[in-house]
């Protein structure tokens, strides 16, 4: 039976070519606008790390006071000092933790005809690798006691290692960051979480993978400026220690605390910490902190661009107005039929025969809606990178996931807004038309 | 015209009618709220920088192996007399940042030291005393640096400028009596007094985090010698421009190797820029429009198609009237009075939907109030629409022959 109105639906499209092409062109925008849209907002609002989103946490140290966040709806500074940041590290109140900047590091090739250039550099401690769950090619991360001894060492991503030593293992071998030899201890495998969890505040969630990291210490002793953020509340002084040891903010920070109960316990040690700065003299203010989780952080970092939300939202409204629309068309095209129904009541059709042959022929319709929809929606998603960044466009794609949903929101949509169609057409009175004709 | 007939006639369509008005306003809600973010987003990418755009261009260079600051100042001497001396180039000169950037050196300033909260944040541009001159932007009071009010700035040197230079905006606020030449503020700490006034200088961001300082843009003395962040404005003479742009790096690398210029992003013009820069805003503006224009076309298909519906489902009546006298324009009126009655209808609806939605977006994204204008703006577009799409229909019901009452029943 299903297959025969499935037919029945078919052959019914040809009959009013122009009224079907209309609804099928209104689901197809409409869907198609809904899921460009979507596929935008799908990848903007992406949990990088699921496997550890609510493991891995930012504290946040109040260090400027109640004047400097009074914008700011007294919440701390996004980054931290050198100087809490290495207080904690010290501390290691969490089984994981790692300070983390952006460094600016230039890549000198060893091949002379090659020029200088630049990748995205992190500097931080041996525990991010295993925090973040970094896959290793080649090699492993460096060791704590290596963090300690500010070694020059550095780990290496797997598109700097296909440039620089064409893919071969180069665990061992030298490159020159900056103008400084570095031991290689590891290549990474492709490393992309997206959005940049890790460092939102100087990527705004998107950028290019890192290629190479070095410890954090050493970064330092070098002093190697951040090539993110610094924020001062006052000014530092002259000279990298007076920076070092002022209030200005650079640096990231991140703790893994597996279990509610030790990001409790974290909580008490960051206000224990706080109260101890201002005991000493250094805050004339209550300790005010936070430690949010990468999904409570990205979310507080508005990750998601304010186009990506309102797009989806006037998509959404675009959606339903096609839905309106389809309701109309489809009741034109049911109560069209009227006589046809009359006939088939007349013949013995139950109510719930014509109720499940025009729904099965409003499906049809919206499968027609969701073919031309993922057409549009190809062409959208190639369309996106005019209203959105470069960064952000290149993460919207039409996979199998959004294939099927595409299809699945045109289908349902349609059969949703066949109901009142259909109920209209079941309760024609097969006597009245008989009559009429 | 009597629309007593046609408000009975339609209280025995009410699903149609509903539907059509529904549509209408889903319609007016949406084209609304969209005009106005176009038409926002269209007045904020067309705001000037001051920079004379046409003929200027940004080099990003960056230093090799993290030479001592001396050394970067020294070489960057050396680039700006290599690209001042370039056939074609205008005026050169370095600075921390250019307008449209994306982001940059930002800083509070103060009018007393002890003062707790900012006056009023500013766009921190260092400048030697070229930089106006390589801008093309007008001193409207006051004076230039000189050249040996110029220094040298690693990154973590204080920065104490003895002297700066403020756009209009920044000082209208700091000294609203128009009095800012020769004032001294408080810049990072320190004193700083404002030797010159110039009209136009914007910052370098334009996105919403930066608004609060819009064109508020502090010019130091100050050329900063580091390895990494130095970027060389050029502005060609008039013509030049692409040559320039060519001749310009092969010239520096030429006069100094150990340097990065990046090959898709090193060598700018403001053409690119700005296009960079408002790259969001435009893609909205075109993003709402098609939108718009799509919506607009299915709402007047589907009048059409449920109109065309209801004209075959009366095409009995319609010959009734018309065998009882009714003209052809009779029947074609009745059919657009009657779009018109149940557009009003949607318009109404509309308008209340289009100010909700705007004011749930005014608290959730932080946009404008909507202007009244674009409420009526649209309203009109939906009542000529509806008319527009109705005509059809309505010519077609008026051309059934008066014998169609004579047929069947």
């Amino acid at each position: 039976m299903f297959a025969y109105y499935l037919q029945l639906g078919l052959r019914s499209l040809r009959k009013n070519p122009l009224l079907t092409l209309l609804m099928v062109l209104a689901i197809g925008c409409g869907v198609a606008a809904s899921m460009t849209t979507y596929s935008v907002f799908r990848a903007t609002s992406n949990n990088p790390i699921p496997q550890k989103s609510s493991q891995l946490y930012v504290p946040q140290i109040d260090n400027w006071g109640p004047e400097s966040n009074e914008d700011n709806k007294g919440e701390p500074p996004n980054a931290m000092t050198y100087t809490d940041a290495i207080n904690l590290m010290r501390d290691k109140r969490a089984s994981h933790q790692t300070a983390l900047f952006p460094a600016a590091m230039s890549i000198v090739p060893t091949d002379p005809s090659m020029l200088p250039f630049r990748e995205t550099s992190y500097a931080w401690y041996a525990d991010a690798f295993g925090m973040f769950d970094i896959p290793f090619l080649y090699g492993h991360a460096w060791t704590s006691g290596e963090d300690d001894s500010h070694a020059a060492v550095a780990v290496i991503g797997k598109t700097l290692n296909d440039k620089l030593f064409n893919g071969t293992n180069s665990v061992g071998k030298n490159i020159n960051l900056n103008g400084r030899d570095y031991r290689i201890v590891g290549v990474t495998e492709k490393w992309n979480p997206e959005p940049v969890f890790y460092d939102v505040i100087n990527t705004n969630g998107f950028d290019d993978p890192i290629q190479v990291f070095i410890p954090f210490t050493r970064a330092v002793e070098l002093q190697t400026t951040t090539n993110g953020n610094n924020n001062c509340n006052h000014d530092p002084g002259k000279g990298w220690d007076a920076w070092i040891r002022s209030e200005c903010v650079w640096v990231g920070f991140w703790a893994e605390l597996p279990t509610k109960s030790e990001a409790g316990a974290y909580r008490q040690y960051l206000n224990g910490y706080s109260a101890e700065q201002q005991r000493s003299g250094r805050f004339r203010w209550a300790p005010n902190t936070r430690l949010r989780n990468v999904t409570e952080w990205l979310d507080y970092q508005k990750v998601v661009p304010q186009e990506a939300k309102v797009s989806l939202m006037v998509s959404l409204g675009f959606l339903l107005l096609c839905l309106v629309n389809t309701v109309g068309l489809l009741l034109a095209k049911f109560m069209r039929r009227s006589s046809e129904i009359g006939v088939r009541r007349a013949l013995g059709a139950t109510r719930k025969e014509i109720y499940i042959q025009f729904l099965i022929e409003a499906a049809a319709i919206g499968l027609a809606g969701g073919v031309v929809g993922l057409v549009l929606t190809g062409f959208g998603v190639m369309g996106v990178s005019l209203v959105f960044e470069p960064d952000i466009a290149k993460l919207a794609t039409l996979d199998v996931s959004l294939v099927l949903l595409t299809m699945l929101v045109a289908v349902l949509a349609t059969v949703l807004a066949a109901f009142y169609p259909t109920w209209r057409a079941a309760q024609v009175q097969p006597a009245w038309q008989l009559k009429s004709n | 015209m009597d629309i007593k007939p046609i408000l009975s006639a339609l209280r025995r369509h009410k699903a149609g009618t509903v539907l059509i008005a529904l549509q209408i306003a889903l319609t007016l809600a949406i084209v609304c709220n969209a005009l106005f973010i176009i038409q926002q987003r269209l007045a904020h990418l067309s705001e000037p920088t001051g920079v004379d755009e046409a003929n200027t261009f940004v080099i990003t260079n960056e230093w090799v192996g993290s030479p001592s600051s001396q050394r970067a100042d020294a070489m960057m001497r050396e680039d700006l007399r290599v690209l001042r001396e370039l056939p074609g180039v205008a005026d050169a000169t370095s600075s921390n940042s250019f307008p449209l950037r994306g982001g940059g050196w930002d800083d509070g300033i103060k009018l007393t030291p002890d003062q707790v909260k900012d006056t009023s944040g500013a766009a921190v541009y260092f400048g030697d005393d070229h930089f106006l001159n390589t801008l093309d932007i007008p001193l409207i009071a006051g004076r230039n640096f000189r050249p040996e009010e110029i220094t040298a700035m690693d990154v973590r040197d204080r920065l104490a400028p003895p002297v700066a230079i403020v756009t209009k905006p920044l000082a209208d606020k700091l000294f609203p009596n128009g009095d800012a030449v020769g004032k001294t503020v408080y810049f990072v700490g320190n004193p700083t007094t404002i030797i010159g006034e110039v009209e136009l200088l914007q910052s370098q961001s334009v996105e919403r985090w930066a608004s609060a300082f819009a064109w508020r843009s502090i010019i130091v003395p100050k050329r900063l010698a580091v390895s990494l962040g130095v970027f060389y404005i050029v502005r060609a003479q008039p013509g030049q421009l692409d040559a320039v742009m060519r001749a310009a790096p092969e010239a520096l690398f030429k006069s100094n190797p150990r340097r990065i210029i990046n090959d898709d992003d090193g060598v700018q013009s403001y053409a690119t820029i700005r296009a960079k820069a408002y790259e969001g805003d435009r893609g909205m503006a075109l993003l709402m429009g098609v939108i718009c224009l799509v919506l607009l076309a299915i709402t007047a298909a589907g009048i059409v198609g449920l109109t065309s519906f209801w004209v075959g489902q009366r095409r009995k009546q319609i010959g009734v009237r018309r065998a009882l006298g009714a003209t052809q324009k009779d029947i074609l009126r009745y059919f657009m009075t009657e779009n018109f009655l149940i557009s009003c209808g949607g318009v109404l609806f509309g308008a209340l939907l289009a100010i909700a939605i705007n004011l749930w977006m005014v608290t959730r994204f932080e946009m404008h109030r909507l202007s009244l204008a674009y409420l009526l703006a649209g309203v009109l577009i939906l009542l000529l629409l509806g008319q527009g799409a109705v005509l059809a229909p309505a010519l077609r019901a008026s051309r059934v022959p008066p014998v169609e009452a004579t047929r069947s029943v």
